[in-house]
Formats: structure tokens, C-alpha cells, sequence
């Protein structure tokens, strides 16, 4: 089983940019830019069960974040309650400085109170699946201009000529109107991440992308995310890939039972852990 | 054996079959239309839409069509608030009667089938589906209503197969079906076998052709269902 190696990048990607703070209001006085994406104080219970117990994570414009932690760490949930898949019990999210408005649901939990707001935020964001969720009675194509055409409002023809380069970009043009039951685990993923790019969202969104694929899948896959990761696109990506936090992603954050246990940069957090857990977790003995 | 009979009353026959593929395209419109959104309706997670739907497939699928049949045609007539209404033109009318019926029938039948469909569409694909923005409409429109519609049409091959069949019942209520014309003859000139072997024959030429249009479909929409060539 060979690992996958990333193309030499000469100067990895640089460290958070420290001329806006936390907020994103710039320190020199300059107009806000507000952040792609931040989360306040996240809190999720299943009945008595807390799996995220205030988690908060700013993704800065061109941030690649990997967040990486053991299975029932709340990585999953904590990604899915961004676009609001998961209702979070507690807890704020605000896409491009717009906070979602929300409220209690019967459950106790926090639901989307805008509908419309909701559709608008969820526009401007795109999710990569373990599972690849492609819509299975659609070809290739017909799955990457869907969301251009019938959400974005694009017309038919420009959506499909954007499509085809974003399938050039994946290296699927050649499988454009294949059914996703007649590719391979890889080629799905990748008809998914190209689905992602064409609705130009401004966070990518990726749930263990490369979880559900063999060995030898997983390289291709990854290399069309390290190439986004280049080009500048803001990314979150909750993965078990270390080779991939590490040489692609510019700040990782380590979730244990719910909370961020340590996060900074990759080359420093996962080589020289400051956390017991996450000393064990690298070495293999926290699954 | 009289065959001489059959080929007499030839146009008896054809305008049978006339009557039958009417009586069942019909049916099979008006059961299609209605039962995409009672299926939603069904599988909607409020009780309030969920439940009556659910006592109509019910009752409709628990007692036979001849029963629903003679109900509606006999049965409503006789009472007097039926004769003196406004619609009584229509439900007087042993055609729009068996319409009625086998509509509620297939109705019921389809909307269960579609509701089977609908269950089983992956989650995930669901959730995709949201997580681009998707609106409920268009979440229906492109993505529910086609995927349900496809898993479900093998399954609605075969109803629409017993619908033609189903609407044989219709001789009973003195239309001149294709089984209609078969009774005819039979009460006429005393001869059982060879009007209704031509009946089931002229069924199972119809039957045919339905087996051929719905593989046509199945090859058209079911591409992705076929398995991966090596």
C-alpha cells in the first residue's frame, strides 16, 4: 500500500495572515473584510449524549483547515451543523460575516428560521460526502450543472460549458455521461468535487472525503484537492488523511469528545504534539 | 367448434377493444396524476397529511374492485339524494362509474407503490440535494419525483398490466368491453369457449404490447440501474 505523495510544493502555505484579528476587522484601520466562515460556541446533543461541547473555528479567506480527531470526536457533526445538516443545540454560524438566523425547534435543538436565508447561505457553501451522494439517476454532467442551472439560475448552456471545465479540471471529461453507478469510487468523488466547484462556493466543505476509498483511489482524489488548496480556495476538511493535514492544510485542528483539544499549524501539531491524546492519536493507539 | 360466430360479430369485438384501451389509458392517467402527490402526501412526516391517505389505500386496497364497482354503480343509486343531484348525469353513466372506480382503485394501488419508491431514495442523495440550497419545490421537482418515478416503474408495469385486466370487470356493469362482447356472445348463441378464448386473446395481444412499451421505458430510464461493464 502506497501512501500518496503531494507534488513538491516549495513554500508551504502561509500561516493566517495576522493584519485582521479574530474578528476580521482589519488592524490598520482598512475596510472589514469578513471571514468566509465562522463558528461561535457550537453545542450538539443527541438526548443525554454531547458530542460537541463549544467549538468555535474561524476559516479565513484561502485557509485550508483539517480537522482531524477519533471516531465520536464530533468532526462529522460539527461540519454538517456549518450548512445546517445537523441542528446544533447551541452555538452561532456566520457565512461571510451574515450570522443564519435561528430558533428552538420542538426538540430543544437550534433549527433555520429563515428559510429563505438558509437556501441563500447554503448557496454560497458546497459539501463534499464520505459517500459521494451523487444523484444516482443523473449523468455525470447532468450532476454538475444541476445546481448552476436550477439554484444559481445559470442558463443551460453556460452552465454546461463551466462544467466541462471543471470536468477537464478533475480529469472526467471523458466520463461526462456516465451514470455514477458505472464509475469507480474515485471517479464518483471526483464527479462530486467537481459538482462542488461549479456552484463557486466561497468555503468547501469536505466529510472524509477519502474514507470510502480503496487505497489506491485515495491518491487521485487528493491530488485534485491539493491542487485547490493551491489555487487558493477557502477548504475545511475533516479527514483521516495525516499526509494530507499535513502537507496541504495550513492549520489543523484536533477535536477530542467534543472540544478542540490542540490546533495550530500542521508541521507543528502533528509532529510535535503538545496534547497526551493527540500524541496517541498520531501514533495510532487513540482510534 | 363455431368460429363463424366470432367472425360475425368481428366489429362487436373491435369496438370492445376500443372500450377497454380507453377505459385503461384513462384510468391510468387520472391513477398517475393523482397518485404522485398523494404519495408525497403519505410519506409526509405530518400525521395530518400521512394518516388519511393512508386509511384510502387501505380501504381501497383491502376489499375487491368488483365490490368498489357494484358500489358505486348500484350502490349510490340507490338513494335518493344521488338521483336528485346535480350529479347524477354523471354517476347515472355505467362509463364514468367504472372510470371512478378503477381510478380510486389504481389510485390507491399506485399511490403505495410510489410511496415504496420515494422511502427508498438514499438519504444521502437527499442531502445533497439541501446542502446546495436546493428549495423544497425543486428538491421535489428534480430530484424526488424523477428518482421515485424510475425506482417505481417496474413495479408500475405490472399494475398497469392488472389494470387492463381489472377493467374487464367492466362488462358487469353492462359496458361492452372486450369480456362485454365475450358475455354477449355467450348469452346469445349458448357458446362459451371460443368467445372467450378470443377475448383472452385479444387481452394478451394488449398485454404485449404494454410488456414492450414499459421495457422500452425501462431501457430509456433505467440506464442507471444496469450493472458496470467490465
Amino acid at each position: 500500500m502506497t501512501t500518496p505523495s503531494y507534488a513538491a510544493i516549495d513554500a508551504p502555505l502561509q500561516a493566517p495572515s495576522a493584519a485582521f484579528d479574530t474578528a476580521g476587522r482589519s488592524m490598520s484601520g482598512a475596510a472589514t473584510v469578513p471571514h468566509p466562515l465562522q463558528l461561535s460556541g457550537l453545542h450538539k446533543r443527541y438526548g443525554a449524549h454531547e458530542v460537541l461541547r463549544g467549538v468555535s473555528l474561524t476559516a479565513r479567506k484561502g485557509d485550508v483547515l483539517s480537522i482531524i480527531g477519533s471516531s465520536g470526536s464530533g468532526k462529522s457533526t460539527l461540519l454538517r451543523c456549518i450548512n445546517l445538516l445537523e441542528h446544533p443545540t447551541e452555538g452561532e454560524i456566520r457565512v461571510g460575516g451574515e450570522p443564519l438566523r435561528l430558533r428552538r425547534d420542538a426538540r430543544g435543538d437550534l433549527e433555520c428560521a429563515d428559510r429563505k436565508q438558509l437556501q441563500r447561505v447554503r448557496s454560497r457553501l458546497a459539501m463534499v460526502f464520505q459517500n459521494f451522494n451523487l444523484w444516482s439517476h443523473m449523468t455525470v454532467l447532468e450532476n454538475i450543472v444541476e445546481a448552476p442551472i436550477h439554484v444559481l439560475g445559470m442558463r443551460k448552456a453556460a452552465a454546461i460549458k463551466a462544467a466541462e471545465a471543471y470536468l477537464q479540471k478533475v480529469g472526467l471529461y471523458e466520463r461526462r455521461h456516465y451514470h455514477p453507478a458505472h464509475l469507480s469510487g474515485g471517479q464518483q468523488q471526483r464527479a462530486a468535487i467537481a459538482r462542488a466547484l461549479a456552484v463557486e462556493p466561497e468555503v468547501l466543505l469536505f466529510d472524509e472525503p477519502t474514507s470510502a476509498l480503496d487505497p489506491e483511489l485515495v491518491g487521485e482524489v487528493l491530488r485534485v484537492m491539493q491542487s485547490l488548496a493551491q489555487e487558493g480556495r477557502t477548504m475545511i476538511v475533516v479527514t483521516h488523511e495525516m499526509g494530507f493535514a499535513r502537507c496541504v492544510s495550513n492549520h489543523a485542528i484536533f477535536l477530542h469528545r467534543g472540544l478542540v483539544e490542540e490546533e495550530g499549524d500542521p508541521a507543528q501539531v502533528l509532529s510535535e504534539p503538545r496534547s497526551e491524546r493527540l500524541r496517541q492519536f498520531i501514533s495510532g493507539s487513540l482510534k | 367448434m363455431n368460429w363463424d360466430v366470432i367472425a360475425e360479430h368481428w366489429q362487436l369485438f373491435a369496438r370492445g377493444v376500443g372500450i377497454s384501451l380507453a377505459l385503461t389509458a384513462g384510468t391510468a392517467v387520472l391513477g398517475l396524476l393523482l397518485s404522485v402527490p398523494l404519495a408525497f402526501a403519505r410519506n409526509a412526516e405530518r400525521r395530518l397529511l400521512s394518516a388519511p391517505v393512508a386509511a384510502f389505500t387501505f380501504v381501497i386496497r383491502g376489499t375487491p374492485a368488483l365490490v368498489q364497482l357494484y358500489l358505486i354503480y348500484y350502490g349510490l343509486s340507490q338513494f335518493e339524494a344521488v338521483r336528485g343531484s346535480v350529479l347524477w348525469p354523471w354517476l347515472s353513466n355505467a362509463g364514468v362509474c367504472a372510470l371512478l372506480a378503477f381510478t380510486l382503485n389504481t389510485t390507491a394501488y399506485t399511490t403505495e407503490i410510489f410511496h415504496g419508491a420515494l422511502k427508498s431514495l438514499p438519504r444521502g442523495e437527499l442531502e445533497a440535494a439541501m446542502s446546495f440550497g436546493m428549495s423544497r419545490w425543486t428538491l421535489v421537482r428534480r430530484i424526488l419525483t424523477p428518482s421515485m418515478l424510475r425506482r417505481a416503474l417496474p413495479q408500475y408495469a405490472n399494475e398497469i398490466i392488472m389494470l387492463l385486466h381489472m377493467s374487464s370487470l367492466a362488462g358487469l356493469v353492462t359496458l361492452i368491453d372486450i369480456t362485454g362482447a365475450a358475455r354477449y356472445v355467450n348469452a346469445e348463441f349458448y357458446l362459451a369457449f371460443e368467445p372467450f378464448i378470443t377475448a383472452g386473446a385479444l387481452y394478451l395481444v394488449i398485454t404485449l404490447l404494454l410488456v414492450r412499451l414499459f421495457a422500452a421505458a425501462e431501457r430509456r430510464w433505467l440506464v442507471h440501474l444496469r450493472p458496470r461493464t467490465p
